[in-house]
Parts: C-alpha cells; structure tokens; sequence
C-alpha cells in the first residue's frame, strides 16, 4: 500500500523477509520483549489480586466473577479489544488524530465535572450500568499525544518561552481539570512530562531548579525553616568569606550568591504557608505521615506504617503465595489498587520485589531504547511520554509503600486492580509499540 | 547531547530501582521489627483453661470439685434487636439490664465476642438452649466453677475469684491476666500453683477487624492446657463435719490433728458459712453479706483469733522448768493463796497434782525458780537472762510465731519478750514479780487455737511435733510437702514428758475433765483451760488426745464465752475423740448438752 520501491530499498537493510510477507503480518513486527513484560506483569498482578481477597477458609475460585481477580480478567478480555483496534488502525492514525484525542479527553473532563459519580471523595467516574470509567486515566496518552504532535513541530524549539507556555498550557489543562475533580493524584502525574521536555531540549537549569524546589519542599517538612534559613545564611557567610580571602570577590557574584539565597528562603517560607493554607487537610496528613508516619500510627501515620510492616514482614523469600496475612486480613488499606505492591513484599519478599522492580525498569529501558530508534520526532517523542508516565507511576506508586513518597493514590501500571488504569496503560504503550512496528514506513513519507 | 541526555533519563529509571531495592532489603530482611509487628497486627492467642485440680478428704471422699456453668456470649454485629422480652424473662433480666449490657458489649467491640451474662446454671442452660436458635448473635461457652457436696470446711477450703490488680501487679511471673481466676484464701490459694494446672494457648489469627481467620503458623507455636493436680486432705469430713454440728451456735475453733504425722483432721471455725456460697454468680451476692457479719463468718479462728493461753500454759512451764532443774517431779510447794488466788481443795501437791487441780500458787512459784535462777546477783538482769532462756524453751513448742500450717494468714500469737517488757514499762527495771502472770497463762501470752492443738500433738508425741498441715499428697506424690515431713523436737528432753502425759490423764480420770471428756475404753489426756476475758464470760478451753499410749488423735477446742473448760470445751473434745475412735457415739445426752449450747450456769 506503500509502494514497493520503499520495500525493496528497506531489504537491503536486512529486513527482508519482514517486508516480503507484507503488511498483514504487522504483528510480527511489534517489539515482543515489551509485549511479554507487560504481559508478565499483568498476569503477576492478576495472582496478586486474588491473593488479597484470597481466604483459605472458603471455597473460592481465582475465575469467580465476584471477585476481583475475576472481574480482572474481563479487563484483560476488553484490553486485548482495544489492542485488536489498535492494530487494526493505520499507523499515521494517532498522529493525524492527536489533537484530536486531546480535545475529546479534555472535554470528556470537563463532562465528569458536570455529571460523573463520586466515588472515594473524587468526582472523576463516569458509571455506564456496572462498568465505571475514568476520564483522567485516558488524559495521561492523549497529553503525551499532544506533546509529541506540537513538540515534533519542526518550528517549535524548546528554548523560548512561548514553546515552554504551549507546553505547559497542554500539560496544564487537563491537570487542572483532574484537580477540580478532586483527584490530585492522577494530575501530579502530568509533571512527569518535564522528562520529554528535558528529552527534547529543555534547559537543565529549568529541570535543576525544579527539583531543588521539590527538595527544598521536603527539607522544610523535615526540619523546621529557622534551622534551614540558618544553615542557608551559614552557608553563604563561609562561601562570602571563601572569596574574600582569596580575594575572588565580583559584584556579579555577590549578586548571584544573594540570589541564591534569598530565593530559597522565600521558598521555605512559602512551604509553611502552602501546606497550611492551600492544601486540604487529607493532603496534609499525607505529607505529615510521609515526613514522620511513627507520629501517628493509628491516625495519618497508619497506612504507610502497615504498608511497611506488610512489606517489613516478608523478609528475603515471603511467606509464600498465598500465605499472606497483613494484605489479606485487612491491616493494609487500598490492598488490590494503590498498595498491591505489599502484597508482592509480603507473599514474595526481597527476592519478588526484586524480580518486580527490575521488570519495571526493564520495561523502562525498554521504552527508552524503542523511543530513540524511532525515526520520527512525534513516536519518539510519544516513547518518552509513555516512558514517563510509566516511571513515575512506578516511583511513586512503591514508593509510597515503603515510605519513600507521601501517599499518592495512584495505581502500579498493569498490576494494580481496576479496568480503566489497566485499559488505559495498554493503549497508552499499544499505540507506541504500533508505531514502532511501523517506524521504518516513516522514511517513505 | 541528545544521547547524554537519554543516557541521564536511563541512569535515573535505574538510580530509582536501585533506591527501592535497598529501602526494601533494610526493612525486609535486615528489620525485624516489621515481622514482629506483622505477627503482632494478626496473632490472637486463645487461652484454654484446664480444669482445677480437685481436692479429696482423707478417706477419698471428693469435697472439692468443678461444676460446669455457662457464660452466655454475644457478638453485637450479630444481634438482631427485635423482640426481646421472652430472651429477658428467660435470662431473668429486666429490659434496661438487658440494654445496659448489650450497650457494654458495644463499646467493648462489634465483632469481638465478649460475656453477656457470667455463669447460667445448667438450669438456665436447658432453658436457654433451645430458646438461643431464635436469637443470633448469642451463644453459650461452658466453664466450670468450684462447688463442694459437703458444706463445711469452707474457713480452710477458702475461695476462688477473679485476680484482682494488686494481684495482677504482685504476679512477678507474670502468669496471670486480667480476668483469671486464682485461690483467693485458704487452700485454694495456697495450694494455687498445683491446682490451677497449665493453660494452654492456641494462636489464631485475626483480620483488622479482630475476626478469627484460623489457626497462626499451623498451630506450630500452640501450648495444651494441663490438668491441674488433684490434692488430697488430711481432713476426715466425717469429722468434719460432725465438729461443725457441734460447733452450732458457737463461737470458737475445733482442730484435731494426727499427732504421729501432722496431720489435722478437722478444722472448725465457727461460725463458718456454706462454701457453695461463694462460688459462681452468687459470689458477689454473698460475699458482701458474709464479710460485713458482726459474727465474722469468713474469719479463720484457729488461725487467727489469738487467746491467752490459760491453765493449759501450766504444762509449758512444768516442762521448761524440769528441763532446766530447776524443779523435780516430786517437788511440792505450797498452794500459798495469798501470791495468787486458786481454786479446788488441793494444799500441797507435787507436780502432777498440780498440774491436774491447775494449782496457780505452784506455778507462779515455779516460774520465779525459772526466771530468777540466780545467775546475776543484779535481780533485773538475772530477770532479764531467765526471760529470754524461758522464751527460747516456749517458742520451740511452736509458740509465738506462726507454727506454718498450710494455709494464708496464719496468726504467731505472743510469747514476751525482754524487748517487749523494756517497752511496756518504759525501763530495764522491772523484775519477776512485774510479769509474774505469764506463769500461769494470763498476762502477756497470746495464742491461736492451732498452736494450742499442736500443743497437745506435741504432748501426746512426747516431745516433738510435725508441723500441722491439710494436704497429705498433691497429684500423684503421696507426699505433703517436703516441710510437713520434718519432726521439730522441742529443746525438753522426752522423759520429762511423761509427768505432762499423767497429768492430763489424771485430769479427766478424776478432774475437771472427768465429767464430759472420759470415754469408757479410750484413756483420754486433757487439760481445761478456762481464759479470762476480762469483764465478759470466760473463754472455755480444753486440750486433748487419746489414747494415752500410741495416741491417734490430738486437738484443742475453743468456745467463746463458753464459760469453764470442763464444760463447752471438755464436752465437744470428748465427742470429737469419740466419733473419730469410734466412729460414732452413743453418748447422746452429751451431744444434747452440747448443741443446746447453755454451758454458763
């Protein structure tokens, strides 16, 4: 359907017999490493989420509909519909359409706002009969789609400032609108794009300064600001003192040093204030738990504190499939979505966790090395979203149960329970492994 | 850069990985606190209760044993509110009660099963069986309680109660928990460790909820109970009970002890009160009403009344004197009634006579021969030095101090001391004549009716005596314990005793005792003591044992305000010698005498 000039000049490259069966076989094309992790992965939760309602004192069956481990499978079922569409669809589909995805998301948004069912104190379902479903799952490919349609723009470059404001405006939407959902969580994802950019071209300073903020963030629920504005002016005083002895002093350099402190007072300064003021108390007690969980056990402090014993308990080899007792009785909150992972630490050990972890950054890597042999700039940039938001559900979602991250309700990509995460995480890396297995057709263009 | 740039994002992914790896090998393997807090968080151990051991008297009657009873649980998740009335009237319980209780079980816990109602009867268990089908959230788990098919002994047996948290706190092996039940007084408490047995624990574990979820780590860490040891008494409940018929009425003790072994065969307090009282859910019930009795049915006479110890005393200081020479058995003094007033016509006796018409002239007599021997020509520290080597002699008949009978609360009585006397007058300076009453068992000297039995064991054993106790065997030993096995000799030699031995025997062939304490066939040993009270009636006292030669039985009976020890006193020791050599008596004018109880004429 391409031609067959293209074809023939591919061969050459050692391709050969890929090209010689056609396009019907596009299949065989698709990166397999990626599709038999995610896969793993997927049934590896699948066992998990029937650990977790698993009770050996009842006659159950891992397939009963009534569990979750059999609703799971439908998920599995509507998924794999999805990929079917997904590799049924051209290629150039999800290019041409990615504002398209993009405008219908963001509207599917704003509806849920209107109209969607609470659930858990967020307003971000829609509820069709028994399925529910959630627009902000779905957000996180549209975004990257959109990122990687203005970004793969050949006018656009990262180094002014109205490309960074396009940018952050298409971050921006649809984050704000999860937030007025109520639903944080699922909109701190959306900073994780901050990789793309830095991918494509965004100047470190913007990067380091951000996470010097975050760090002072955490510093100032760590410690109290007088002790941070203290060792801040300390440290200026013996830098200033530095210069003056070797007599290196320059106004520039007064000047930058005075920036440099000044800017990160006003930052702690702000924290109190933020965390005070401007976050809900629910949001307050996760940062309180995440700086101290010991404080509070039983209050803020106790799902983190029985996420860890969970874990804590599992010790090198875990009790064994099945064997469980903090996830199954109860004690960890959230088991089969947000916390599944203490399942893992718990059943399995250090060594499951072990094997978890380096799948993940696996398929990460994976992800990475997929992206950068694209040959257009849009698939290469769509890998490093999908590669973001992958990695940061993954940092944050074991994180928090181990008490390296506050508490952020988000689920670990295909592990966790729930239809829409699952749906939306397969289409987010389908549609890269679609255009990956088509990246060669781009030259013919 | 572009490629710097990926390999940046790539080391991070990984930088990442790394991280939550050796997060997770600290908590997980190099941490044990999470696993103990992990079996903490599930770990529930269900306490299994072995039944206390039991306790039978010496013939192996059983007169301690377990009833079963039912504690009526609830579980408030459960419980359908809907007509209650019939499940009340059952219960026999009125509606608010009913409220009250269901409300406690609420805040206790909604899942958790906790009591309702603490031990139904079998009665109320029948009633409520069938009735519970129509009530969930309700059941019913059996326990036992104490009960005792005789209704004596209850002063010696003691009680069982839940511990209290003095107790709790006094636990130092930290056995027991809030809730348990221990032996409170008497045997029960002091033989608590045998009887009580072992519990046992079974592990199960509990969802977040507290709900049962099977059995933790395959029952691996699981303890069975054990039985605790069944204890078998020296009591004869025959006995027993016989002395607490005659004991009717009265105030006072009745402790008859196997002289040869220790071993006490009946214990009376008087009054005493029914132990089947203080058992199961009529504890509370009675035990305020026993404990506020102006007659003080839970108070343990023969262990804790303390009296002085009257003529009887004349025989301790007959034989102190003799071991130390300072008298001979054929020494004879005059009754001079102007040192101290007498009674019966007697003038000049020697010791036996004495003894046997209670001489008190004698006594006072001898005793200044025993205090004052002369040692120091200063009166009041010769006084002082034969103080203290009289007391020395008395105190090793078990007087005193406590003489170490299995059970709580054991009173020692008083014997003077030189401290005692420094004190009272406030000086060193007081001489023979000052004290002269302990001579003849008034003035200073206290004793408990246990000490004054096992006066007449050591008599009757000339010379030595084996601590009394109740329990001759504890499970399958067949053994009291290793301190009721020692013979305890006092410091006067086996031969003076004899002339004690006589005494007595003449006191009921032809003294005071010879109208209610002789026996046709049985030659029975006693002395009557009659203790001054000051204005009220006397105590009546009497001491015993019989037969003369190879004596099977000792005893001392106390009745208060009974008047003369030849009455009350010398009446119920005859009867109790009798019934226990015999088996029975036929001396039913006695027996009459005795319950009607008019001993003051």
């Amino acid at each position: 359907m391409h031609g067959s000039h293209a074809y023939g000049r591919l061969c050459f490259e050692g391709r050969f017999y890929l090209l010689k069966r056609g396009e019907d076989i596009k299949a065989s094309r698709l990166d397999w490493i990626t599709i038999l992790i995610v896969a793993t992965l997927a049934l590896a939760g699948w066992l998990n989420i029937y650990a977790v309602v698993y009770e050996s004192q009842l006659d159950q069956f891992i397939l009963d509909i009534n569990l979750n481990s059999g609703k799971q499978i439908l998920w599995f079922g509507i998924s794999i519909v999805a990929v079917s569409l997904i590799m049924i669809l051209d290629f150039r589909f999800f290019d041409s359409f990615a504002f398209g995805f993009y405008g219908i998301i963001t509207l599917l948004l704003i509806a849920v706002l209107l109209t969607g069912t609470v659930v858990s104190g967020s307003k971000s379902w829609f509820e069709i009969g028994f399925i529910r479903f959630q627009p902000a799952e779905f957000a996180k490919f549209a975004t990257a789609l959109a990122i990687a349609k203005y970004l793969s723009k050949s006018q656009v470059k990262l180094d002014n400032l109205k490309s960074i404001g396009i940018v952050a405006l298409i971050v921006g939407i649809p984050a704000a609108l999860i937030i007025l959902q109520g639903d944080t969580g699922s909109a701190l994802v959306f900073g994780t794009f901050v990789i793309v950019l830095y991918r494509e071209g965004l100047s470190p300073v913007i990067v380091i300064i951000g996470l010097v903020a975050v760090a002072l963030f955490v510093l100032t629920l760590l410690f109290s600001p007088l002790i941070l504005i203290s060792a801040l002016l300390a440290i200026g005083a013996a830098v200033l003192l530095f210069w003056l002895i070797s007599k290196k002093v320059t106004p520039k350099k007064l000047l930058t040093l005075g920036v440099m402190i000044v800017i990160p007072i006003a930052v702690i300064l702000s924290v109190n204030w933020v965390v005070t003021e401007v976050m809900q108390p629910h949001q307050q007690n996760r940062v309180k738990a995440f700086v101290n969980p010991e404080a509070d056990p039983l209050g803020y402090g106790y799902n983190v504190t029985q996420s860890k014993i969970a874990i804590g308990s599992g010790g090198l080899l875990g009790k064994g499939f099945l064997e469980g007792t903090q996830t199954k009785f109860d004690f960890v909150p959230e088991q089969s979505t947000d916390f599944i992972f203490c399942t893992i630490g718990e059943e399995h050990g250090w060594i499951g966790s072990f094997i978890l972890i380096s799948l993940f950054v696996t398929l990460l890597l994976r992800i990475v090395f997929l992206a950068e042999r694209q040959k257009s700039k849009f698939s290469r940039i769509y890998g490093y979203g999908v590669a973001s938001i992958l990695f940061f559900h993954f940092m944050v979602n074991i994180g928090m149960t181990i008490g390296l991250f506050p508490v952020i309700g988000i689920p670990l990509p295909f592990f966790s329970y729930g239809g829409s995460s699952l749906l939306a995480f397969t289409i987010l890396i389908f549609i890269l492994l679609k255009m990956d297995a088509h990246r060669m057709q781009v030259l013919v263009h | 850069m572009k490629d710097n740039r990926s390999l940046i994002i790539r080391f991070t992914f990984v930088i990442i990985g790394v991280i939550f790896l050796i997060k997770l090998f600290s908590i997980q393997v190099l941490d044990e606190n999470y696993q103990l807090a992990a079996e903490n968080n599930v770990m529930k151990g269900l306490v299994e209760y072995p039944y206390r051991g039991l306790i039978y008297d010496r013939n192996n009657k059983l007169i301690v044993y377990n009833k079963p009873v039912y504690d009526l649980m609830i579980v408030p998740r459960e419980v359908v509110i809907g007509d209650t009335l019939n499940l009340c009237e059952h219960l026999r319980i009125s509606k608010e009660d009913f409220r009250d209780k269901l409300a406690k079980a609420r805040s206790y816990s909604w899942y958790k099963p906790s009591i309702f109602l603490k031990q139904l009867s079998n009665e109320d268990f029948a009633s409520l069986q069938d009735l519970l089908v129509d009530y969930p959230g309700f059941y019913i788990i059996p326990r036992t309680v104490r009960s005792y098919p005789y209704s004596g002994m209850a002063n010696a047996l003691g009680y069982i109660g839940e511990i209290s948290k003095s107790g709790l706190s006094r636990d130092s092996a930290n056995y027991y928990r809030q809730g348990d039940y221990i032996g409170l007084s008497g045997l029960e408490s002091k033989y608590e460790e045998p009887l009580r047995g072992k519990r046992g624990i079974k592990y199960r574990m509990v969802n977040v909820r507290g709900l049962e979820k099977g059995s933790f780590k395959k029952g691996r860490l699981d303890t069975l109970p054990k039985i605790g040891e069944n204890l078998i008494s020296t009591i004869d409940i025959d006995l027993q009970e016989y002395g607490e018929t005659l004991m009717l009425g009265k105030v006072g003790s009745v402790i008859a002890i196997e002289p040869a072994t220790g071993e006490i065969l009946s214990f009376v307090s008087a009054p005493s009160y029914n132990p089947n009282l203080l058992t199961g859910r009529s504890y509370s019930e009675y035990y305020g009403v026993l404990s506020t009795d102006s007659l003080k049915p839970l108070y343990n006479r023969p262990l804790m009344a303390m009296y002085r110890p009257g003529s009887i005393f004349k025989i301790v200081q007959a034989m102190v004197a003799l071991q130390e020479g300072v008298i001979q058995e054929s020494t004879r003094l005059r009754c001079n009634r102007n040192i101290i007033g007498c009674h019966g016509p007697h003038s000049f006796e020697n010791l036996q006579g004495a003894i046997t018409h209670s001489c008190n002239p004698y006594f006072v007599q001898v005793s200044r021969k025993m205090i004052n021997q002369g040692i120091s020509e200063d009166t009041y520290e010769d006084t002082r030095i034969g103080l203290e080597k009289w007391r020395k002699h008395v105190e090793s008949f078990g007087l005193g101090s406590p003489v170490g009978i299995d059970l709580p609360n054991e009173k020692g009585g008083m014997i003077p001391n030189v401290n005692y006397y420094d004190n009272a007058y406030s000086s060193t300076n007081w001489k023979f004549s000052n004290i002269q009453s302990i001579a003849i068992g008034e003035g200073e000297n206290l004793v408990v009716p246990l000490q004054m039995a096992n006066f007449a064991a050591i008599v009757a054993n000339r010379g030595y005596y084996i601590k009394p106790h109740l329990i001759k065997s504890i499970g399958g030993s067949n053994q009291p314990l290793p301190e009721y096995q020692v013979k305890h000799y006092t410091t006067v030699d086996t031969k003076y005793f004899d002339v004690a031995v006589e005494a007595m025997a003449e006191v009921v062939r032809s003294g005071t005792g010879q109208y209610r304490a002789k026996l046709e066939g049985i030659e029975v040993c006693g002395k009557t003591g009659t203790v001054q009270n000051n204005n009220r009636p006397d105590h009546s006292v009497f001491i015993a044992f019989a037969p003369k030669d190879n004596p099977k039985i000792a005893l001392s009976v106390y009745v208060e305000n009974g008047g003369q020890g030849a009455r009350a006193a010398a009446g119920i020791a005859g009867l109790m010698i009798e019934k226990y050599l015999n088996g029975c008596t036929d001396r039913t004018h006695m027996e009459d005498y005795v319950l009607r109880g008019d001993f003051i004429y």
